[in-house]
């Protein structure tokens, strides 16, 4: 064979069957769990009298619908809880490991999974969750799948596929301050649209992405879904191997090393061809704001909320007047003139450590405006823990944030962590859909920097003009900041 | 999973682009712990008013299209979350397939493991079932997998694709999980010769 796509290597790697005419087999490496997904997958094992075929690549985690709240109360909402209860009990039947609500490893399934190792380079992950496309960062095949599949995968191991298309996806150039991983793939899918890249695998390469952290790359793989590609996936470096270096389920000693030089070797061949090519400069890239109700419906800060008489097509004017209807936004209103009722920085999209971090950077010393109510919600307890160490909570909380627990909060608004009707949000999440955080709720989709800047100033703002010169390279370049010490 | 046969059913318009699986089944009824039962879950939010008084006016509260078995809607149906529960609840509701200009894969594959039928049409062909249902009332359509197409009453017919492998699965309603089991030695060849990545 000749030169070959890092999803090629992926794909092949894992094909336990192969007939003409047929998707091939594909055996799962981890399949990641959680209690919305999983309830009628485990019902139908038990039905057939079948057992999880391999427990020890199976791990669970209770996350959408948990409150964010004291862990030590009840769960309010009965079916909620049902749920919860369900998991733990088809967890322990079935020999599953779960991290439960007091685990000090609990969090939203797509950031424990990187953190703990057990997400690793060359690995096939399957979760019934969309935006299983985080995983893809270390230079893993992640995809969501739905329930029937994740019973599949209980029963087997294994899934049928019809093999996608590549997509390489080349970030030129070098971002500007203030310009962060969330604003380059929101950027993106605003330039692609929704439905951009169905049907394929995007490899993000390029010198852009080259220059992300592996957290900033989890940020763009995790959106990879919002312009429908089956998945999203960046070629191994230096950076993802000691990112993986001493994570609890990583190999260890003789054994990483030997992976990691396995591990180094993921990655497109010179000269392999993709089905497909695009390329983006992203100096040409700003800090953005969704206006409407799709991730695609993105605007520049500094720009206007877009006029539906701009369109020509009849059927996009429709959909941009029914988005902005619902948003409540007149056309032409100044994005920084938008106030908020709402502030949320969470999420599987940007509820690292890194994210707190820069957050924190700007909300150090301010307060946040009056009359509105802001939240961080740490992606896990592990998170949590690293933050507090790094006194971020008592930044967080002397602004006037709430500090929270660990869980999917106020992305989906499964939880008690909701948006009233009417309610205006500044969101780190990944899906700004109708009602997606409450009905009626009306949500932007930001940055972390952009989220805690609106929080400041009970509006969006320019989270550029809120940085000194130097604060940017600074805040990117110290993986791990001193304790006490976030900026300086 | 049942056969799949052929059937007539009466077409609902949807004439929206990109509906996401959040709209199909809001949040709240991703509770459930059953399959069954989400027809009253389906498009809550686009259906009811907060006072759970329906909607009037939205397609499947006229009274023309309650008892629809054929969903038309736009490009990219189904996108967002990987929730089978927009599945399940479409098919709890009474439709057995939908059409569209395209779909979302997820969306797609989960319609196939369920014996929903996702046909994609040209934008065309679908322009042509929206302006059919507009002038009459009830304009159904037949659905013939095997044959893999959609044809009205009158001289109207469009041909779709399919993947063979999908198609003799749901033509012979055929069980995922039971096949691939069937199939123990490749897998377990495959297991010897891969180790678990996780010491014990
Ligand atoms: S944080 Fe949001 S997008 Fe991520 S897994 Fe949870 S609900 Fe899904």
């Amino acid at each position: 064979m000749g030169a070959t796509t890092l999803f090629e290597k992926l794909w092949q790697e894992h094909v336990v069957l192969e007939r003409p005419g047929q998707p091939s087999l594909l055996y799962i490496d981890l399949h990641l769990v959680h209690e919305v997904t999983s309830p009628q997958a485990f019902a139908a094992l038990r039905q057939a009298l079948r057992p999880v075929r391999r427990p020890d690549r199976t791990f669970a985690t209770l996350d959408h619908n948990v409150p964010t709240t004291e862990r030590a109360a009840p769960i309010a909402d009965a079916e909620s809880a049902r749920q919860v209860e369900m998991l733990r009990q088809n967890c322990g039947a079935f020999g599953v490991k779960l991290f439960d609500l007091g685990s000090p490893e609990q969090g939203i399934v797509h950031v424990i999974g990187p953190e703990l190792g057990l997400t690793q380079p060359g690995m096939t992950v399957v979760c019934g969750d969309s935006h299983t496309s985080t995983h893809g960062a270390l230079g893993a095949l992640g995809f969501g799948i739905g329930t029937s599949e994740v019973e599949h995968v209980l029963a087997t191991q294994c899934l049928w596929q019809h093999k996608p298309k590549t997509l390489e996806l080349r970030l030129e150039g070098v971002a500007g301050a203030g310009v962060t991983a969330k604003d380059l793939i929101l950027g993106v899918i605003g330039r692609i649209q929704v439905d951009g890249a169905v049907g394929y695998v995007i490899e993000y390469r390029g010198p852009a992405i080259a220059a992300l952290s592996v957290e900033e790359r989890m940020t763009v793989c995790n959106m990879s879904i919002e312009a429908g590609a089956r998945a999203g996936i960046v070629a191994v470096d230096e950076k993802t191997v000691e990112y993986l270096r001493g994570r609890p389920y990583a190999p260890k000693n003789a054994a990483f090393e030997r992976a990691a030089a396995r591990w180094l070797r993921l990655r497109s061949d010179e000269g392999a061809r993709f089905d497909r090519s695009l390329q983006f400069d992203v100096a040409t890239f700003a800090p953005v704001v969704t206006w409407g109700t799709n991730p695609a419906m993105v605007a520049e800060v500094t720009a206007t909320v877009p006029d539906p008489a701009a369109y020509a097509h009849p059927a996009q004017r429709r959909a941009v007047e029914r988005a902005l209807e619902y948003m409540a936004l007149a056309p032409g209103t100044r994005i920084e003139d938008i106030r908020i009722d709402r502030v949320f920085i969470g999420s599987c999209t940007n509820s690292r450590l890194e994210d707190l971090k820069a957050a924190a950077a700007v909300v150090r010393g301010r307060r946040v405006a009056k009359g509105v109510r802001a939240m961080v919600v740490p992606g896990s307890q592990l998170v949590k823990r690293q933050a507090e160490e790094l006194g971020l909570d008592r930044i967080f909380s002397a602004a006037g944030f709430e500090w929270r627990e660990s869980g999917c909060s106020m992305c989906l608004g499964m939880n008690p962590d909701i948006l009233a009707s009417g309610e205006r949000c500044a969101s780190t999440s990944n899906r700004n859909f109708e009602g997606r955080q409450g009905r009626g709720g009306r949500t932007h989709l930001v940055s972390p920097v952009m989220a805690a800047a609106a929080a400041l100033a009970g509006r969006f703002v320019d989270v550029r003009q809120w940085l000194k010169p130097g604060d940017w390279e600074e805040l990117r370049a110290a993986p791990k900041a001193r304790p006490g010490s976030v900026l300086q | 999973m049942r056969r799949f046969e052929k059937f007539s059913g009466i077409v609902a318009p949807l004439d929206r682009a990109n509906v996401d699986t959040d709209q199909i089944i809001p949040k709240q009824f991703l509770k459930a712990v059953d399959r069954r039962g989400l027809a009253a879950g389906l498009f809550h939010d686009w259906r009811f008013k907060p006072d759970g008084l329906e909607v009037e006016g939205f397609v499947l509260n006229r009274p023309q299209w309650r008892n629809a078995a054929i969903l038309v809607s736009r490009e990219n149906f189904g996108c967002g979350s990987s929730r089978e529960h927009a599945v399940w609840a479409l098919e709890d509701f009474g439709f057995r397939a939908v059409i569209a200009v395209s779909f979302a894969d997820i969306f797609r594959i989960n319609c196939l493991r369920n014996g929903l039928l996702p046909i994609v049409l040209s934008p065309q062909e679908v322009q042509a079932i929206f302006d059919a249902v507009e002038i009459g009332d009830g304009y159904s359509l037949q659905v013939d997998l095997e044959r893999q197409t959609v044809a009205d009453r009158r001289e109207w017919l469009a041909r779709f694709e399919i993947d063979p492998y999908d198609k003799r699965r749901l033509l012979e309603g055929l069980d995922d999980v039971a096949l691939t089991l069937s199939e123990e030695q490749a897998i377990a060849a495959y297991e010897r010769s891969h180790p678990p990545p996780y010491p014990g």
